[in-house]
Parts: structure tokens; sequence; C-alpha cells
């Protein structure tokens, strides 16, 4: 593959130059790079994940800086005094960098007043009772879009932007993660299967037959419930679950890989690859499986799409990220408990599902337009 | 073709052992004492356990035996078990697992059997529009649209359609599978199933259209590039009938081999529409079991599954040798 060059002629007057200066040589590499730009849907995928990335990894730093104190004020906006005559100040919970952070609840909460009337009329004259309760709720909870919280905060207190954030650095590392795994396992097996075939394919495919019949969320409720057992804390909880998933996830690239090897394995440059005497981890990892390489990364791209979608539902289901910490699974996972949310207040979760749909679809466009780009019999 | 098919039942009861044996394992990496706080907790939920069905469960899985040999002999007590279809008592409802199980994967099995029929009737015509006006703008659109379909996680998407289309427009019950309040019968109980089904069934179908769309359009491609439809077009034939008649039955193939294998995973639940939409199908049955620390129910959920699982890949092997006679199964 790498060897093959196209050759694509440019028009050209000069009938005298040499040769090489009348065509231009495109590396393979290259023409698939123009083929990707070339599709409409693969930009714009690409666009949706960079923006993503862009959002979950830098977004965080150009959060705006809060103070460290806030005076209480009541719904007038005049400032709350204490029995002293001060005024109370709270104080605001954030990172170490003076910005709101993933698990940093909003605490200056509102003071509500509830005034409430009753009149006795007693020998003709009329008292009213005039009731104040005051209620101090710590936490700014279900606040709606402002300044101070673009997406307004959910109803612990934490700022919805923000987490969004976080979030998609969990979703993100946690999938490119699971397809690196489950790349490298796959490539590994699937070499190895398709390359010596016979007894050892046979084992590693019934391998795979087995992991394929193998339940995946209902598994995963079983993991979960493992973890719990034993403690784990609610930050690595997903990485042990995206492990198992690996684990039941690398027989599909293992055998795309077994299926290629098997059909390149009978062709000339391989028996050249025997003649040289090249040792069997060479001819498998150097001249076998870069050939593989284009149908690899069409799945690649494809199944980080799929990744996202599970950690989000696993986070959906609470057996993934668990609070404090924010995944966008997580935070759609509120609406389950309390309808007036998934009712009243569409800021609190309808933007970690966007999130999803775009991390998704936007890998979705990317493969597709690999798959393309990619095709050696592709006519665009 | 027969000694085919032996083989490969065969090789369905070495996967069946495979799965059996790492669901297992899995069982036995659970802390004991957790399964007694579990069990403990679903009595004070009302239910009760008797000491009965935890004796036999533990009995059945060989628990609390942890030598490598009573592992071992845990592991084969099960297997017999499960032989027998005996998959033990579920903790929370205190009957048969195997009959909870048969009891709700009726209506999983009707939900998901009505979602699949809409969703080939919808994705086979737009996938071959799609693959006859390739690169077309109409193409162009019907591939985003169902590249969005394919993007949207299941709960997400239940959650906006029950809020919008039940809970704001009020057209349809948000959740459960028959208005309690009214007592209906016959066909207007049918009627009522369906209202609450409506929507569960609308969210499974626009998920799943994109997948077969495109299969559609792939195969459809494919076929269209073949020999025998360029002399179907040299023939004169009009491109009405080169498309639904040589074209179209040639994509069946991959179709009806998909089906078949689709048949057995629609007994299995679909575990997040029916939980959001609060549906007593196997799936949110199992969910709750879970959750509750049902652990007999869960393992024997899980077997089932698997068993779907082998039945689906045995029938679309099978079903590939039938339909295309260019396949010799041996």
């Amino acid at each position: 593959m790498e060897e093959q060059t196209k050759v694509e002629t440019t028009q050209t007057n000069d009938t005298e130059a040499p040769l090489d200066k009348n065509v231009r040589l495109m590396s393979p590499t290259r023409m698939v790079v123009r083929r990707f730009f070339r599709s409409r849907l693969s930009i714009v995928g690409l666009i949706m994940v960079v923006s993503l990335f862009l959002f979950s990894f830098v977004g965080p730093y150009f959060v705006a800086d809060l103070p460290d104190e806030v005076v209480q004020t009541d719904a007038n906006g005049n400032p709350i005094l204490d029995e002293n005559g001060d005024p109370i100040i709270t104080y605001v919970y954030h990172d170490d960098d003076g910005k709101w952070g993933e698990i940093e609840l909003d605490k200056r909460g509102m003071t509500e007043y509830a005034v409430s009337e009753t009149t006795y009329t007693v020998n003709g004259i009329t008292y009213t009772l005039r009731q104040t309760t005051e209620t101090n709720i710590e936490d700014n909870m279900l606040a709606p879009p402002s300044g101070d919280h673009i997406l307004g905060t959910d109803n612990q207190g934490y700022d919805i932007f923000v987490r969004l954030m976080y979030g998609g650095r969990i979703s993100l590392i946690v999938s490119f993660l699971a397809v690196f795994l489950i790349t490298v396992l796959g490539v590994i097996m699937g070499g190895i299967a398709g390359y010596f075939g016979g007894f050892i394919d046979n084992i590693i495919m019934r391998v795979c037959d087995i992991l394929i019949c193998l339940p995946g969320i209902p598994i995963l409720l079983i993991i979960s419930t493992i973890l719990d057992a034993s403690d784990i804390d609610a930050k690595y909880r997903i990485y042990l679950l995206m492990i198992y998933l690996t684990f039941i996830s690398w027989p599909g690239t293992a055998r795309l890989v077994r299926g290629q090897i098997l059909s390149l394995r009978e062709q000339e440059y391989m028996v050249a690859a025997e003649a040289m005497g090249y040792s069997v981890p060479r001819k498998i990892f150097k001249h076998l499986v870069p050939n593989v390489m284009p149908q690899l990364i069409v799945s690649m791209s494809l199944s980080l799409g799929s990744m996202i979608l599970y950690e989000a539902t696993l986070s959906y289901l609470n057996l993934g990220v668990k609070a404090p910490y924010a995944a966008w699974g997580t935070m759609i996972n509120i609406i389950s408990q309390d309808q007036d949310i998934l009712q009243n207040h569409l800021n609190v979760w309808v933007p970690a599902g966007i999130c999803i749909v775009v991390a998704v679809l936007g890998f979705n466009f990317i493969g597709d337009g690999l798959r393309d780009a990619l095709d050696p019999k592709a006519r665009r | 073709m027969l000694k085919y098919i032996i083989k490969r039942l065969a090789m369905s009861v070495l996967i069946l052992l495979g799965v059996s044996l790492i669901i297992y394992f899995l069982i036995r990496l659970m802390p004991v004492d957790f399964i007694q706080d579990k069990i403990n907790a679903i009595n004070q939920g009302g239910a009760t356990v008797s000491e009965e069905t935890v004796n036999a469960m533990y009995e059945m899985y060989g628990l609390g035996d942890n030598s490598f040999l009573g592992i071992l002999k845990g592991y084969f007590s099960w297997l017999g078990a499960l032989a027998t279809f005996d998959l033990g008592t579920s903790f929370v409802y205190g009957i048969p697992v195997a009959d909870v199980i048969f009891d709700h994967m009726g209506i999983s099995f009707a939900i998901a059997l009505i979602a699949t029929v809409f969703e080939f009737l919808i994705a086979i015509p737009l996938g071959i529009t799609a693959a006859k006006h390739q690169y077309s703008l109409r193409d162009y659109i019907v591939t985003v649209l169902v590249m969005v379909g394919i993007s949207l996680p299941s709960f997400f998407f239940g959650q906006m359609l029950k809020d919008f289309l039940a809970l704001k427009l009020g057209w349809f019950p948000a959740s459960g599978l028959i208005d309690a309040t009214a007592s209906n019968t016959g066909l207007a109980l049918l009627g009522d199933y369906a209202m609450h089904c409506f929507i569960p069934i609308l969210t499974i179908v626009i998920l799943s259209i994109g997948a077969r769309m495109r299969m559609t359009r792939t195969n459809m491609l494919e076929v269209m590039n073949s020999d025998y439809i360029r002399t179907a077009r040299a023939k004169g034939l009009k491109e009405k009938v080169v498309i639904n008649k040589h074209a179209f039955r040639n994509t069946l193939i991959p179709m009806v081999t998909s089906l078949a294998g689709l048949l057995p995973s629609l007994f299995s639940g679909a575990i997040i529409t029916e939980q959001v939409f609060d549906l007593p199908g196997i799936g949110n049955i199992a969910l709750d079991a879970m959750n509750r620390g049902d652990i007999p129910f869960i393992m024997g959920y899980n077997m089932f599954l698997a068993l779907l699982s082998v039945i689906g890949v045995l029938l679309a092997d099978l079903m590939y040798g039938l339909v295309d006679p260019r396949v010799k199964l041996e």
C-alpha cells in the first residue's frame, strides 16, 4: 500500500519538460485526506468533535472568576442583616482557580419569605396576625440561566455549564481509552488467529463467539453491584466498567482483522516476505496489519461514537460516573427521579443530551467520511 | 445439511457453557455479606425472602464453600439446575425465575415486534430511494436524518418524546401499560394498550431505522453495480421494474438473514426504553431486580439473554444457507 503512488497528470504546455515535472505525485495518504475533506459531512463531523474537545478540555480555564465571598440579598436585592445588623456573608465554594468547578456547589442560597395573615375578631376589634416564615435555602438550586450560571444550576446547586465541560472530559477520555484498548487487543488476537489459522484460530474464534453472546448492560449491572460491594472510588468506577466493555467488544475488531489477514496472507508480497526470512511478528504487524488499517480506522471512529453512547447509558442508569462527579448521562439521570425537572427545567437536562448527540453524530460523520475516503473503489 | 446443523448445535452448547462459566465466575466475585445486606433490604421493603429461598440459592450456587473444589462443585450444581430450566426462586417475586421471565417477556416481545415491522416498512423504501439517487440532495437528507437517529441516546430521546407528546401536549399517557383508573375490556383495552405503547414504539423505531436504512442502501448500491442490472437495463426494461424486481429482490438475502438473527432478541426486552416509560417488560423488571439485589433473577436473565443470542446467530447462519443458493453449508 505504501509503495503504490497514484499519478495525476496536470495540464502543461511545455512538452519538453521531463516526465516528473508533468505529473504530480500524490501519496495515498494525501489522496485520502483530500477525499475526506471533499465531503461536507466529514468536515461538519470534524468541527463538531473538535469543538467538543475544546469545550471540555480548554473550556474550564475560561470560566469567569468568582468572588470569594458574597453578601446575601433578599428578593429586592437588599442585603440581609443578622441580629447585630451586619450583612450575612457567604463564602463561595469554588475550585483552586477561583472558578466554578465540577463538584463545587453554589452556596449562595436564597432566603425565602412566606407571609401568612390571619384575622381575629375579638370584642368587635379586628386583629391581624401577620406571620413571616423565613426559610434559608443553603444552596442556589435550579437557578435559571443567568450571567453567573450560563445554563443555570441543577437540583443540587451545581453549575450546569461547567459540569457539561467536566462531563465531556470523562466521556471523551473513557471512550478513547476503551476504543484504543479494543483496537490493540483486537489487532493482536485477530492478527494471531488469521496468520496462524488452524487450531489457534479455532480457539480464538470460539472465545470470540462466547464473548459476543455475553449480554452487555445486564452483566454490567452485576459488575456494578460487585463494585458497590467493594467500595471503589466513585471516580474510578467508570474506568473499571469500560475495561469490561473492552473485554466484550474486542471480538468485533478481531474478526475484522482476521478476515482481512486471511485473504492478505495468500498474496505474493507475503510469499516475498516469507522468502526474506522475516520473523513472524514482523510479518504480522509490519506487513499484514498496516493493510488492515483503513478498515480499522473506520471501525475505530464508528466505535468511538458507540462507546460514548454506552458510557452515557451506564451513567444514566447510575452505574457509571456517580454524583458528585459529572457525566453527561448522570446529568440526564436527574429527571428520572423528578418529573418537575423533566417538564419545567429543560436547561438542566437537555444540554447534556445535545452534547451526547453532537459527540456521537460527529464521530459517525467522520467514520462515514473516512469509509468513503479510504475506499479505493470509490468513484468520487 | 443435517450434519452442519448438528455441528452448529454442538457449537452453540459449547458457547453457552462458556457464557455460563463467565456468569458464574461473576457471582462468585460478589461478597457473601453483601448478598445478605441486599436480602435484608428486600425484607425491610415489605417483601419477605424466606429462609428457604435463600438457602436454596446458596446451595444452588454452592456459595459459602470457597475452596477450589467447592467452586467447581457449585458451578456444576448450578449447571445441572440450568439444564432442567430451574433458575432458582426470585427474591423479589417469590416465584421461580423462569416464571417471572415467562410472564414479562410477552409484552417486551409485542412491543419489539411491532417496532421491527414499522422499522422495516419505513427503512427499506428510504434505503432504496437513497441508493437510487446516490449523492443527490435526497440521499444527503435521508442519510443525515438517519444518522441523527442512530446518534440519539435512547434515554434522552425517549424522555424528550415523553416530555413533549405526553406531558406537554397530553396526547398520550406518560408511563405504564394500562390506565389503572379505567376498567377497560375488549377493544377499549386494546386501544388503551396502543395509546400507552405508542411513544415507546415510536422511540424504538426512530432509533433503529438508521441502521436498517443504511444496510438497505449499501446492499442496494452493491446490487445496482452488478452485471445483471446492466443487462436488465440493456434489455430496455422500465427503471421501476429494474429496481423493484431485479435489484430489490437480490437485497433480500442479507435482509432475511438479519431478520432471522433478530427474532430471538425481540424477547430480550429494551431495558432503557422500558425504564423510561415504566413498562412492565422483561428489561425493566431486570433493571429493578438488579437494583434490589435479586441475584437469582439477574443470573437467570443473563443466561436467558445468552441463550437468545446463541439461537439468533444459529438461525441467521442457517437462514443464510437456505435463502442463498450459492452458499453451501458444510
